[in-house]
């Protein structure tokens, strides 16, 4: 195949890269869009293997079936409350991918028709040396984030004096480490490019907290599309760069939604920091607060009677392995008459989209479910507010106390519902380690259990 | 005896024209290097300009693309976007293609099980996702 025909080729691939985005726009499309993925990546492998004077079958083939073998087995055993690490896993794959490309380019430039060992041209060392430098640092990064999401390694941030110091030090030393690259192209240079920038990615990561962690996985996963662009400029190769620019900017967005969701400006999260720091003196004087404590029946008497209710269920649901019997609850009472409808917080969850996959897992249909914009106002007009695991995400102290660490965070607004119900296993703060007024309301009823158990006592005294 | 200083300058001026004629070509095959090299740049940084120019454009693409996916399917957009990230499995396959079995080609086998896990199980992963989505049975 000669290198135009190619080029075209890769063309068509990168088409079906978009397409496969454009199709996530809606569930309906969606899974279309998934195979233009399959598709634009077959047509990219074969084109390239087309493309190769000299195919060796040995090593290629064998690295697709073993890579592709543990690929599939991993993802059809996951679990989706396990995405979150999953994701992380994989970020880091493609960082150390990337790594590995450029130090094959770097030692035999020749293949990729970029000058010969010793003598490759400027502009390519600059472009590898970020390829290697990007993908360096989403390598470690990722796996301190898998580490943290798999609680392997504490959540709490680990911060030490100078550390943005020394972070910037490393950074600066980084460049002037691609500058020698490129003025004497040893070797020393390129490794030390990529030890620096593996340290680099382990240091940025360590000091950004557990609640940080959706911002986390998406800021990587627009590293590892950045990685990809930049071997991409090495190779000169389009569809690597397109494919990497998609990645780049779809996991900058997440990221962007994820910071305004919590309403903490990308600096701040990446300085790290928060939530380490058990709560502090927030909501008054930690004065004596009563809260009052349901029971399962009252909450099933109290939703039979209901005419709506809604649901809002957060992180801790997830891990209760609750989806199951909190279906249940709401087919029984959607029997009875009652509108059932899930509100859902755009950081509720490990990652973005989280807690919609895992309620789509317990077959609840995605009709249901709304995101917080489309439900906030009609929290004052439901009878009850089932809050299921969530608890940042409800404080009403992050809209009216300044000296709340989330104030200004967008809430759901659970407190104009008539009756909230909180579901918790106990008083205890949340994720972000800060108090929660909405527990101690008159009109909140607090059932402290075991969020699957608390489900499935309520089918029980809803089917009574 | 005029005759042959005659011949003698003939023959001395033929030497000259020749030895002329050699700096001539060496003249000319070095300006044609010359021109050949400056190209050669010319083309090179036009490479850059056009490898950033489908850079940006793709920015901008994946920025008004990722802007209309549902919020509801984040997840499956990053799994997504995880397996197409994965597309650096060219530059892989290139290194482990070689014939060779050197350092390089290592590297890019390495590279190519790494990517081929995330591209399958990326993939796969998201196809799991997706199958869960479902409208409300009327």
């Amino acid at each position: 195949m000669n290198a135009s025909l190619a080029t075209l080729f890769y063309l068509v691939a990168s088409i079906c890269f978009i397409l496969a985005l454009r199709g996530l726009s809606h569930p309906e499309t969606s899974r279309a869009g998934n195979r233009y993925g399959i598709a634009g990546m077959t047509i990219a492998v074969l084109t390239t293997l087309a493309v190769l004077p000299e195919v060796n079958y040995v090593l290629i083939l064998g690295g697709i079936v073993i890579g592709g073998g543990i690929g599939t087995v991993i993802a059809r055993k996951i679990e989706m409350t396990a995405l979150p690490q999953l994701v992380a896993a994989f970020h880091s794959l493609v960082g150390l991918a990337a790594v590995l490309v450029a130090a094959a380019a770097f030692y035999n430039p020749a293949a990729y028709g970029i000058g010969a060992p010793g003598d490759v041209k400027t502009a390519s060392l600059i472009e590898m040396s970020i390829g290697t430098a990007i993908g360096a640092i989403t390598f470690t990064g990722s796996i301190i984030a898998f580490a943290k999401l798999q609680a392997l390694m504490s959540g709490k941030p680990i911060v030490f004096p100078m550390q943005h110091w020394l972070n910037l030090g490393l950074g600066i030393l980084t460049i002037v480490l691609v500058i020698w690259l490129c003025a004497s192209e040893s070797d020393a240079a390129f490794w030390l490019i990529v030890l620096v920038s593996l340290a680099l990615g382990i240091l940025i990561i360590i000091p950004i907290g557990g609640a940080d962690m959706p911002v986390v996985i998406s800021m990587l996963n627009s590293y590892s599309g950045w990685a990809a662009a930049g071997i991409g400029f090495t190779l000169q190769n389009n569809l690597l760069i397109v494919a990497g620019a998609l990645v780049g900017s779809s996991g900058a967005i997440l990221s962007y939604i994820m910071c305004k969701g919590m309403n903490r400006s990308f600096f701040s999260v990446i300085l790290g920091g928060f939530g380490g720091e058990t709560a502090g003196p927030s909501g008054g004087d930690g004065g004596e607060r009563t809260h009052r404590q349901g029971s399962a029946e009252d909450a099933a008497f109290m939703m039979s009677n209901a005419e709506k209710v809604i649901i809002v269920p957060g992180y801790g649901f997830a891990v209760a392995q609750a989806q199951h019997a909190l279906r249940e609850m709401a087919d029984l009472l959607k029997a009875k008459g009652v509108e059932v409808k899930y509100a859902i917080h755009p950081v509720a969850g490990r990652m973005p989209g989280h807690m919609n996959v895992l309620l789509a897992e317990a077959n609840v249909p995605y009709d249901e479910v709304f995101e917080m914009d489309e439900i906030n106002r009609e929290f004052a007009e439901a009878d009850v507010a089932f809050v299921i695991g969530a608890n940042d995400v409800t404080n009403p102290a992050a809209k009216t106390d300044k000296s709340s660490p989330i104030f200004g965070m967008p809430v759901l607004d659970v407190e104009k519902a008539r009756q909230v119900f909180v579901v918790k296993r106990s008083m205890a703060s949340g994720y972000a380690g800060v108090d929660n007024p909405l527990f101690y309301m008159d009109h909140t009823m607090m059932l402290l259990a075991d969020a699957k158990k608390m489900c499935e006592d309520i089918v029980k005294a809803l089917a009574d | 005896m005029a005759s042959q200083t005659l011949v003698d300058r003939a023959q001395d001026l033929a030497r000259d024209a020749q030895s002329l004629s050699l700096d001539l070509q060496v003249l000319a095959r070095d300006a044609a290097d010359q021109v050949a090299m400056q190209s050669a740049e010319g083309h090179d940084s036009q490479i850059l300009v056009m490898a950033l120019t489908v850079f940006v454009l793709a920015v901008f693409v994946g920025y008004h693309v990722v802007w209309r996916v549902t919020p509801a399917l984040h997840s499956p957009l990053m799994s997504v976007t995880n397996a197409i990230s994965s597309v650096i499995v060219v530059g892989a396959l290139i290194a482990a293609g070689t014939g060779g079995y050197g350092f390089s080609e290592i590297m890019g086998f390495l590279a190519v099980v790494l990517a081929s896990i995330n591209i399958f199980g990326g993939f796969i992963v998201t196809q799991r996702m997706l199958s869960m989505f479902k409208r409300k049975q009327k």
